[in-house]
């Protein structure tokens, strides 16, 4: 139908139109004020894909390979076997509970303080939102990246953390033990940890401001404390101190921990979870730190005892992968030299005089590296996490009040996990035994415990 | 027949081996063994835990030649592994009552020959 149009007609349907449009930008705008949503961003999810791979091949085959050269030749599969069952039981679990237990953030918001009470269940542990991986499918997001891969990720830190911890009982811990062990400790205190540490707002640590960028606290103190205890239940090895137990292949220990320092650049600059600025700085520091850290051990043993090492490098190379781990996300390239230094110096004390002088069996230094090693580098982030000191995230009048609360994280895991470990290994230990007996310690675990031996002639 | 068992030092097992060849000795069988006489060991530290390893890193020769060639081998073994220094090593002769030629079956000196 025709309409004739005249000025008595047109302005008013000016004046629809112009509102209709109005009402239109105004709908277009608030609707992309609330579209916030993260967008997949193919740079960020190429670099964490292999981040994770990286991390996964930090432990098979880095630390298998570190550990097993490390152990006696009767022994070495036992150790090969435990980190690659590790890695194979924690898939699931974490697959099944864990990524629920860690990342689930029902019901929780940021709180104020210590408000241990106010916080909830919540501040401490997940629910069971991701039970069997629910609500996780092919277009989840975590950021900006798939939540496949965050969850794989993530499933790389779980598994390494065991299995860090049964370098302190190697040698002479039943194999069955060794994975219902690992199971209830992932389970009731790497879960948790990681849980307050890393999953936002309403979490302890998280609220309190507790900086620990890749894992110092939820892999190193934890891993490190559980070990101090394990060693010490477990007992020590036959013949410890006195009959020498020197690592049976060097080359083997030397090539794993090539495979770490490389592996570890996915460990500390994928916990940036973006491809990056704060990825490549953790690059960056994590390099320094280990090169300071493995002058520092060499430089000491040379000066203590005459001669530098192979095993103490590699050795001096790990304590400062560890203690840059927390400070990776907070520290600039001078904070990553001093953390490094220190924790090379200080691991090499704890790892040689200290534990000599307290007499426990840490086989292969779980503890004295991991443990030590978290502590150094948890407290130095406090400091170096300062602009003043070439960090990025603390103004220099808050390092006193930062440093308070990285030591109460420190504190807290180690007693938290220091308990928990004491009675899951008790009851292990009730139920079906810790150690082997002593005649299968004496012919080796490969032979006995696996009917396998690693090397034929 | 004679046994003629030699511990000698592991750098000089060339040199043993070339000697013995010069002489017609056709085969010899070489284990590699530890062991100490008069000689001392060596430190060695594994992260701050220092031991003293008694046991030196050493080879034994085994010959079994006819009893008219012991003096010339042991002679040879002897010349070609010494290096004036302790820990040298030793050569111990034993009487072998006999020897069997896997392949053939042959026994007596005509097997080792």
């Amino acid at each position: 139908m025709m309409i004739k149009l005249h000025p008595g007609h047109v302005r008013p349907w000016l004046l629809v139109a112009l509102t209709l449009f109005m009402i239109g930008a105004m709908y277009a705008m608030s609707a992309s004020a609330q579209d916030e949503e993260p967008v997949l961003d193919t740079g960020d999810t190429a670099w964490m894909l292999t981040a994770t791979a990286l991390v996964l091949f930090m432990t098979i085959p880095g630390l298998s390979l570190f550990y097993g050269g490390l152990v006696s030749r009767r022994n070495v599969l036992s150790v090969l076997m435990q980190c690659f069952t590790i890695t194979a039981l924690m898939t699931l679990l974490w697959t099944i509970y864990g990524y629920s237990f860690a990342f689930d953030t029902t019901g929780m918001s940021a709180v104020d303080g210590f408000a241990f009470a106010e916080r909830g269940i919540h501040g401490y542990v997940g629910g069971l939102k991701y039970l069997f991986l629910k609500g996780v499918d092919k277009d989840s997001l975590t950021g900006t990246i798939p939540e496949s891969v965050f969850v794989t990720f993530q499933m790389t830190f779980a598994i390494i953390t065991p299995a860090l911890i049964a370098g302190a009982f190697a040698e002479r811990m039943k194999f069955s033990a060794v994975l219902i062990f690992s199971a209830l400790w992932f389970t009731f205190v790497y879960a948790p940890v990681c849980h307050m540490v890393w999953s936002g707002d309403g979490a302890l640590f998280w609220d309190l401001g507790i900086l620990d960028f890749a894992g110092g606290t939820v892999v190193h103190i934890n891993a490190g404390t559980a070990a101090l205890v394990a060693c010490i239940m477990v007992g020590k090895r036959k013949g410890y101190p006195e009959r020498p137990m020197p690592p049976h292949n060097l080359t083997m220990t030397v090539t794993g921990a090539g495979m770490l320092w490389v592996g570890w650049f996915g460990f500390n600059a994928g916990s940036a979870v973006a491809a990056d600025q704060s990825a490549g700085m953790a690059m960056l520091v994590t390099q320094i730190a280990t090169a300071a850290a493995t002058l520092a051990w060499t430089g000491a043993e040379w000066i203590k005892h005459g001669k530098p090492s192979v095993l103490g490098a590699v050795t001096g190379a790990v304590a400062g992968l560890v203690a840059i781990t927390p400070a990776s996300g907070t520290v600039g390239p001078m904070g990553a030299i001093a953390i490094g230094t220190a924790s090379g110096f200080i691991c090499f004390f704890a790892a040689t005089t200290m534990k000599r002088a307290l007499g426990y069996d840490d086989a292969l230094d779980a503890f004295g590296v991991h443990g030590v090693g978290g502590f150094v580098g948890a407290m130095l982030t406090g400091v170096f996490a300062s602009k003043g000191l070439g960090g990025f995230e603390i103004e220099n009048s808050e390092i006193v009040g930062k440093l308070g609360m990285q030591f109460f994280g420190c504190a807290a895991t180690f007693v938290y996990c220091g308990i928990v470990s004491f009675i899951i290994l008790k009851l292990i230990d009730v139920v079906i035994g810790l150690r082997v007996p002593e005649q299968v310690e004496i012919e080796g675990l490969d032979v006995n415990e696996h009917e396998e031996a690693g090397y034929i002639w | 027949m004679r046994k003629i068992e030699a511990i000698i030092k592991p750098f000089k097992l060339e040199e043993v081996k070339e000697a013995l060849s010069s002489i017609g000795v056709q085969g010899l069988t070489v284990t590699e063994v530890k062991g100490f006489g008069r000689q001392k060991g060596h430190k060695e530290l594994y992260r701050g835990a220092e031991y003293v390893v008694e046991f030196l890193p050493k080879v034994k020769l085994e010959i079994v030649v006819s009893d008219d060639r012991q003096t010339e081998v042991v002679d040879a073994i002897v010349k070609a592994a010494s290096t004036g220094r302790i820990g040298d090593g030793k050569v111990f002769v034993s009487a072998i009552e006999d020897a069997v030629r896997i392949r053939t079956g042959e026994s007596g000196d005509v097997a080792i020959s």
